[in-house]
């Protein structure tokens, strides 16, 4: 029987600190060869329909662009929060919050028209997003109820939320019953970057310009410094001056803001009206985003387009394949899992050693000792 | 009072699967192991139980294969957090995206099929009795057996000198280890304990609860079942009393809305979540009643050193 052993490195490998998203991702398409051979696919074949036709035409680089967009800015957010070690996994919520708040604007006066409504609506989206963020975050810092737990069951209230609103108030009287408001005015909807090629809109740019932003703050201002000590270790940031709470309040404002941003730029953008359901499940694999970029925005960038691409080739095998397109969750899930073990790399070289089942450590030792000295 | 019987009946019925997964992920934190990942066990089990019943036709076979999918599951998470030492946070919530993802691919041919439903246990004459018969002598299995585990962990966490030991991990690993104890031998089994016990949860839900396989079905039970331990201060019978709460505010705004009370039921279906935060800053308004029982060393990754 064999056993891992894991021994501390002096330094963090700066080799798997960079290889390691890579491996991840080698291990994941390994482990999709085999879930498609029982599936009973060709994982050849799969492959082509998953990760190579949903990207081959100019068209289709579009759509990629407007899943990534979301899952970037959303993940910018989260990295903040994640390498301040503070636990905001309710993005999701926020993203509604953030596409209910901003939606305000043309479901309740659709006849407000002009440059102004875009610019409000999006500001109102970070409110929104970052307004449902700081209930988490209060509740922390007031009362040091767990975040994780609050910013989740805040997704389901989000959700239900949205749910009535679409099927209540703000339904569309024209819309022969169906449950989503009135379509925006043109004035509300967020502009394609190049109409003639495809569908992109500005949300891309927008997540782009988060990440750049943040990178910024992160690697070059005092406060990105500050996230880093305090996640890494609180005591050494309470003797530096750095207030624990404050940062809580930041991270998840911050954090809340992008994924209302992202929110309202998906409804005004990709969708144009608000619907029962806004997002499949963006606040979440955004968190896969965030681990799989190294929690660096740069890197976020690079893998929100992979994980962009899971969905796409998610909904290829369905059609072409009759898979369920569940199959994208499954990989992004493998992908996470992988990401995860593959950084134990980064601090500790994996040993295998032969595991005697009755010996105790100790009477190992003890024996290993007098052969030294008949050696010497 | 035929009313409250049926009343009480469901309440237990909807109680029963908070009450197993958070008494399994109990156990998995009094050993210092924080696994986020409940949801996902759940949801695996229940896809595995009806998956397992549809396929045979018992759903008994259906309950085994629930607790092996869970406890299988589970294994998952204990290798990426024992032996290679990963985030705890990160790795369970990677468990319970993994888990939802799986369990609608392997489902998809599940959807819409009839299930078969566990039976209620019946004993000629006691299960008769009025009033009290059908609560105590008249439910399904795994209410029974839910009790059974509370009763057992509660036993097993302060009674036998195992059960101190896997406490002692949980407050100090460090000491553990230098005492001897196989510090990664007991998080293993804890955790596939809390796995068996959150795919039983699961199964309760599509072989009893709702006899059907709907994506998604546990519907947060599994992040309500993490809360309730810390609602519960980890402390078994805390758990009990807390599920069964949470079983009557689930219950409660199933009724109103039957009733036709003038809120919109989406309202009233946000309830059991809003419920959780409420309780979740009550209980922890009280520092020094949290400080005092959480388990000293949750959610840090140990690596022995040799």
């Amino acid at each position: 029987m064999m056993r891992l052993e894991l021994v501390k490195r002096p330094q963090r490998s700066m080799l798997f600190s960079a290889l390691s998203p890579f491996i991840a991702f080698a291990l994941t398409i390994i482990a999709g060869a085999v879930m498609f051979a029982l599936l009973g696919v060709n994982p050849l074949t799969a492959f082509n329909i998953y990760f190579i036709e949903p990207i081959s035409q100019v068209w289709q680089l579009h759509e990629l662009a407007i899943k990534a967009a979301p899952l970037i800015l959303i993940a910018v957010g989260l990295s903040v929060c994640y390498k301040a070690n503070i636990w905001n996994i309710g993005a999701e919520g926020q993203f509604i919050l953030g596409g209910i708040a901003g939606s305000m604007v043309p479901v309740l006066f659709p006849q407000f028209e002009g440059p102004l409504v875009l610019p409000l609506m999006l500001l109102l989206g970070m409110v929104g997003g970052a307004a449902y963020a700081a209930i988490p975050a209060l509740l922390k810092t007031r009362f040091g109820t767990n975040e994780i737990l609050t910013s989740l069951m805040l997704v389901y209230v989000a959700q239900l939320f949205l749910d009535w609103l679409v099927r209540g108030p703000w339904r569309d009287p024209q819309g022969h019953g169906f449950p989503q408001t009135i379509q925006f005015n043109d004035s509300a909807v967020l502009p394609e970057l190049m109409p003639d090629a495809g569908r992109a809109n500005w949300g891309f740019v927008f997540a782009l310009v988060a990440a750049v932003l943040v990178w910024i703050l992160m690697s070059r201002m005092l406060k990105g410094f500050e996230v880093r000590v305090l996640g890494s270790s609180p005591r050494a940031g309470r003797f530096a001056g750095f207030g624990l709470n404050r940062m809580v309040f930041f991270a998840f404002l911050l954090s809340g803001a992008l994924a209302g941003l992202a929110g309202i730029s998906e409804v005004s953008g990709a969708i144009g009206q608000l619907q029962p359901v806004i997002s499949p499940g963006y606040g979440f694999t955004a968190i896969i985003v965030a681990f799989l970029g190294r929690l660096n925005p740069l890197g976020i960038v690079a893998a929100g387009l992979v994980l962009a691409l899971t969905y796409l080739g998610g909904e290829a095998v369905q059609s072409a394949l009759g898979i369920s397109d569940k199959v994208a969750r499954v990989f992004q899930g493998m992908l996470l899992f992988f990401v995860l073990g593959c950084d134990t790399l980064i601090h500790y070289r994996i040993r295998l050693v032969g595991l005697a089942l009755t010996k105790p450590e100790g009477a190992a030792k003890l024996e290993a000792a007098p052969k030294l000295k008949e050696a010497r | 009072m035929d009313i409250t019987v049926n009343i009480l009946l469901t309440i237990a019925t909807a109680a029963t699967p908070l009450l197993i997964a958070a008494i399994g992920e109990l156990v998995v934190e009094r050993s210092g192991v924080l696994n986020l990942g409940v949801e996902g066990m759940m949801i695996m089990g229940a896809v595995g139980g009806f998956g397992a019943t549809y396929l045979t036709g018992s759903p008994w076979i259906g309950l085994l294969a629930a607790i092996a999918m869970g406890a299988v599951f589970s294994l998952l998470f204990a290798v990426m957090t024992l032996s290679l030492a990963t985030n705890q946070v990160a790795t369970g919530l990677s468990l319970t995206l993994l888990g939802l993802g799986l369990s609608g691919m392997m489902g998809t041919s599940f959807v819409g099929q009839p299930g078969e439903r566990l039976p209620n246990l019946y004993i000629p004459g006691l299960t008769e009795m009025p009033v009290v018969g059908r609560l105590l002598f008249g439910q399904d299995p795994i209410f029974y057996i839910s009790i059974a585990l509370t009763a057992a962990v509660m036993w097993f966490l302060f009674k036998t000198r195992t059960g101190l030991t896997l406490r002692s991990i949980g407050d100090s690993h460090t000491s553990a280890h230098a005492l001897g104890i196989q510090v990664i031998r007991y998080r293993y089994l804890a955790v596939i304990f809390g796995g068996a016990c959150a795919g039983l949860a699961g199964g309760h839900l599509s072989l009893v609860y709702t006899p059907q396989w709907v994506e998604n079905m546990s519907a947060g039970r599994g992040w309500i079942a993490l809360a309730l331990v810390v609602f519960a201060s980890w402390r078994p019978w805390r758990v009990l009393a807390g599920a069964y709460i949470f079983g009557a505010v689930w219950i409660g705004q199933l009724h109103a809305q039957a009733f036709g009370i003038p809120v919109p039921s989406q309202f009233l279906s946000s309830l059991p979540y809003l419920a959780t935060i409420v309780v979740l800053v009550l209980i922890s308004r009280n520092k020094r009643l949290t400080m005092m029982n959480t388990p000293a060393s949750l959610g840090q990754p140990f690596v022995p050193d040799r």
